[in-house]
Formats: C-alpha cells, sequence, structure tokens
C-alpha cells in the first residue's frame, strides 16, 4: 500500500502538472504571458468548495462547474488582456491575479482570510474515495486533457495558435482572426486550470486565500518554463521536477521560491527553450541516439 | 467591375496627415505602381486597405462592397493577399506550414471546421504547388528564419497566394535584393497578374515599377501628385520635383 505522504506528493503535482499543462495553452502555444493564472486556479477552487460545501452539490457536479466558471471569468478578464500585449499583459494579468486573491480574503461571502473548510473527498459506490483512487481519477481526466491537447495541436486551431504566437499582425493578414483566437485560449486554459483549482479543493478539504497568491503563478510559469515553454510534455517534466525538489531536501522546501527564481534565470540564460525545447542539450541528445543510423540529412 | 475603387481616403495620426483625399482604382490582371519620397503615405495607404488602421475619411470599395470597417481578418478573406515592407514571415514555422496558416483562412470562420486536422494530404498537395510556384519547392521543410531575404520575400507571396486572392499588396518587394533574385521575384509577380489578380506595387526601384506597370500612381506628402503611364510619369514636372526638390 502506497503511504499517504507519498499520495499526497502524487496528487499536488498531479495538479501542478495540470496546472502547467493549462498555461501552456495561453503560453505556450497562443503566446500569451499570463502571470496570474493562479487567480483562475482558485476561482475553480472556490467555486467548487462553495459549491459543495455551502450549496451542497456533490463533487461530481462542482467541479465540472469550476471548469466552466473559470472558464467563463478568463473569457471576460481575457477581453481587456486583448487590448494589450507582452510586458503590460504581463502585468495586467498579475493585477488580476492581485485583485481576485484579495476578493477572497476581504469579502466575508468568501470565507475571508479563514477560507472555507468542510470539502471532502468525492464519494462513489456509497463511499468515500480513497486518496489512491482519488490519484487515478485525476491522472484519468488528465490522460483525457492530453489527448484534447494533442488534437488542437494538429488542428486549424492549433495552426492559428502557433501563427498568432509568431506573428500577430501577419496572423490577421492571413485570415485569422487574432481576438477570436486569443479568447478561445484563455476560455480554455483558465477552465482546465479551474478544474485543477476543484480537484485541489476537494483534495485539501479546506482552502484559503494565500493558496493562489502571486507566488503560486510564478510557481506554475516556472514549471512551464523549466519544462520546455509550448511542448506538450515539457510543463508535465517541469512540474514532476519542480514539485519532487522541495520533497527531497528540508532546505529547498524553506528557498523555494529563491530556488525556483534562480532556475528560472539560469533555464532563460542557457536554455530559453526548456528542458525539452526544440533546442535544448536533452533534445538534441535525444535525437542523436535516436537517429544516429540514418544517414546525415 | 472595378476591382479596387478608392475614394477620397485620408489618415490622420494626431494631427498629422499622413494620407490626404486619395483617390485611384485598381482592375484585376493589372500591375499598378505606387511610388513616391519616403513618408509619402504609400504603407499607411496599405494599411489601410488591409484594415490595420480605420481610415479618417473616405471610401474603400472591393468588388463593389465597402471595406472601410472590416478588420484585417475579414479584410483578407474577402481575397486580399499582402506582403510587409520589413519581411514577416512566421519565423519559427517552417515554410509548409507558413503558408498553411493562410490555407487556413476558409476554416477559421467556423470554430467547429477549426478543430480538424490542418495535414490532410489533399490539403499539403495544395500548399506544395503554391510553394512550386513561387519557386520554394526544394525548401518546403526549412524553417523560415533560416532562409535568405529573397526566399523570405517569395514566401510571403506564397502565402498570401493561399489565401486565393483577387488582389495583392505588395510592399517594396524587391528592396534589399540582388539584382538577380529581384529579377526572379518580380517574374513571378508578372505571372501571379497574368492569373487575372490585380496587384498593388510599392516600389522604390524606378527601373522595376518602370518595367512592370502600365499605370502608375505618385503620392506626396499624403496627397496623390500624379498618375499616368511611365513615359508620362518620367516627363510629370511634379514628380521630379518631389523627387529632386524645387530648383533654388
Amino acid at each position: 500500500m502506497i503511504s499517504g505522504y507519498l499520495i499526497t506528493i502524487l496528487i499536488t503535482i498531479l495538479i501542478y502538472a495540470m496546472l502547467a499543462h493549462s498555461l501552456n495553452i495561453i503560453t505556450g502555444h497562443a503566446g500569451q504571458i499570463s502571470l496570474g493564472h493562479a487567480a483562475f486556479f482558485g476561482i475553480g477552487a472556490y467555486t467548487s468548495a462553495m459549491l459543495y460545501a455551502e450549496a451542497g452539490f456533490p463533487f461530481w457536479i462542482s467541479v465540472p462547474l469550476a471548469a466552466v466558471v473559470a472558464g467563463i471569468v478568463g473569457a471576460l478578464l481575457g477581453i481587456p488582456c486583448l487590448r494589450v500585449r507582452d510586458d503590460f499583459l504581463a502585468i495586467t494579468t498579475m493585477g488580476i491575479n492581485f485583485v481576485v486573491e484579495a476578493i477572497f480574503l476581504y469579502i466575508p461571502f468568501f470565507g475571508g482570510a479563514m477560507g472555507i473548510g468542510g470539502i471532502n473527498l468525492p464519494k462513489w459506490f456509497g463511499r468515500e474515495m480513497t486518496k489512491p483512487e482519488y490519484f487515478f481519477l485525476i491522472l484519468v481526466v488528465f490522460a483525457l486533457l492530453l489527448l484534447l491537447d494533442r488534437q488542437l495541436g494538429r488542428s486549424w486551431i492549433g495552426l492559428a495558435w502557433a501563427s498568432i504566437r509568431e506573428d500577430e499582425q501577419a496572423a490577421g493578414a492571413m485570415g485569422v482572426d487574432v481576438v477570436r483566437f486569443k479568447v478561445l485560449a484563455f476560455i480554455l486554459g483558465s477552465a482546465i486550470a479551474g478544474l485543477a483549482g476543484g480537484f485541489y479543493a476537494h483534495f485539501l478539504t479546506f482552502i484559503m486565500p494565500q493558496n493562489f497568491g502571486f507566488g503560486q503563478s510564478i510557481v506554475i510559469l516556472s514549471m512551464v518554463v523549466f519544462g520546455g515553454i509550448g511542448t506538450r510534455w515539457g510543463p508535465i517534466v517541469g512540474a514532476v521536477i519542480l514539485g519532487i525538489l522541495p520533497e527531497v531536501s528540508r532546505p529547498i522546501m524553506e528557498y523555494r521560491t529563491l530556488i525556483y527564481g534562480i532556475l528560472l534565470l539560469g533555464m532563460m540564460r542557457f536554455q530559453p527553450g526548456g528542458l525539452l525545447g526544440a533546442e535544448s542539450i536533452l533534445t538534441k541528445a535525444f535525437r542523436r541516439t535516436i537517429y544516429r543510423p540514418s544517414s546525415p540529412e | 467591375m472595378t476591382l479596387l475603387d478608392v475614394r477620397a481616403l485620408s489618415k490622420e495620426f494626431d494631427g498629422l496627415r499622413a494620407l490626404d483625399g486619395v483617390n485611384f482604382t485598381a482592375e484585376g490582371g493589372e500591375i499598378l505602381g505606387i511610388i513616391g519620397p519616403n513618408g509619402a503615405g504609400k504603407t499607411t495607404l496599405f494599411n489601410l486597405i488591409s484594415g490595420i488602421y480605420p481610415p479618417s475619411g473616405g471610401e474603400i470599395n472591393f468588388h463593389g462592397k465597402s471595406i472601410l470597417r472590416l478588420k484585417p481578418h475579414q479584410v483578407s478573406r474577402l481575397g486580399i493577399g499582402r506582403t510587409f515592407q520589413i519581411v514577416r514571415p512566421f519565423q519559427n514555422l517552417d515554410v509548409e506550414t507558413n503558408v498553411l496558416v493562410a490555407f487556413g483562412h476558409r476554416f477559421y470562420p467556423s470554430l467547429w471546421k477549426s478543430t480538424g486536422p490542418f495535414r490532410q494530404p489533399e490539403t499539403l498537395r495544395e500548399v506544395q504547388t503554391l510553394i512550386e510556384r513561387a519557386g520554394l519547392g526544394p525548401y518546403t521543410k526549412q524553417i523560415a528564419k533560416n532562409l535568405p531575404l529573397g526566399f523570405k520575400k517569395r514566401l510571403e507571396i506564397a502565402r498570401a497566394l493561399a489565401l486565393k486572392p483577387r488582389l495583392l499588396l505588395l510592399d517594396e518587394p524587391s528592396a534589399g535584393l540582388r539584382f538577380e533574385e529581384s529579377a526572379q521575384l518580380m517574374e513571378l509577380i508578372r505571372q501571379v497578374c497574368n492569373q487575372g489578380i490585380g496587384v498593388l506595387l510599392i516600389e522604390h526601384n524606378m527601373q522595376v515599377v518602370m518595367d512592370l506597370c502600365k499605370r502608375i500612381v505618385v503620392l506626396d506628402h499624403g496627397s496623390k501628385i500624379a498618375e499616368g503611364s511611365p513615359e508620362e510619369i518620367r516627363s510629370n514636372p511634379l514628380v521630379i520635383q518631389a523627387y529632386l526638390g524645387k530648383e533654388a
């Protein structure tokens, strides 16, 4: 039997992987920087928590609704964000994060600094799910999301996102409705972050505004950048490595943000594409071992 | 019907008149040259036609329909392709994918159709034909940023042709090219025009303009100062003055 400690770490990492994946849709695929992704994580968590603990909805309804609400808010907040680009977009999304966190903190309706408790793991077959079962539930959902991501990557939507990421003005001149496809990326990325929030709330059983602050956004972004922005597996690898690091050593846990910051700087300087990026040492070594027998191009 | 009809077109940027009451028409199968000194408003004209910014006044009709309030993606879907003065291929995508982006203009309007896969055999065949027409056949899988400038310019034309355009706006296609590169590009433009596509050509190289165009519009300080055949333009005193300045 897996220990409680191990399963806790596994679920946490899985949720981070889902978050990194969702941010990758906005920042990696569509090229829109976001420094406030934890806001949508929080909106999902709070939606699910309140529907479950206050309104009495079952897990199986509260969590999908968390995705829907986060997606809708993502669309609404995405629209003003679309008027700005690059560094201004970074600051706008950061501002959104602070506002959302402050709303959770200062509006009594959301439980204030005390947060919301009384959220439980879901029930099935007339009993509460065990943690390993919960882990596999999230894993299955995540696998489906990755399949969806693969389909999108091969679709005209994925191509439109790539063109926007490369050059917005040229994309518009090629018939790509830039605003529409950007909003689509914001909706999808926010909804998946909201879904992760729902899973997170039911796992923690107790949520507070601090779980969804700016620091959390940076952690998610670090995972995406570290693993390889825009690649399918990079953000997941990033989430696994940066998720395990604090667990293997206490000092890393204490200086977590410092170490993430240094890693981020180092990656930007030496491997801007991330661990699994097209130009990284790892990818090149991998290609060499795979393609060695074939003739050179 | 007239392909493109521009009437009294004006654009002001914070009080600066970049374009001031410009009139002209363009037809299919014709290369219309647009010349003028730096800052005459040539690129502004292209940006107004392609919907990058709204005009301050005037009309633009394409096939008898106003395109005045349309966004760039709507203008391009109607069949107006363009290239940029400073080339803007999708730098990290290969040649084929660059052209595919424009090929998708028929799918993007429907979200449902947009979910379909873009690498279909028949699509790729059509795209390959366009790439070969632009003389980029051997470079299909090359990443755009690694191409020399002349090829990037051809890639932009191939991409614009994937829109199945009726009008092509070419912003200084020969700038920065060696003589042979430029000659090849001009041949491509001539072929495009022979298929009945209308071409608006901004060009600084007078030799190129005089060779390719039967009709030329001259802009200076945002206004049209002359229009006519290359011979008429060459001998027009206003044009000479605009380019060389007034005699002291």
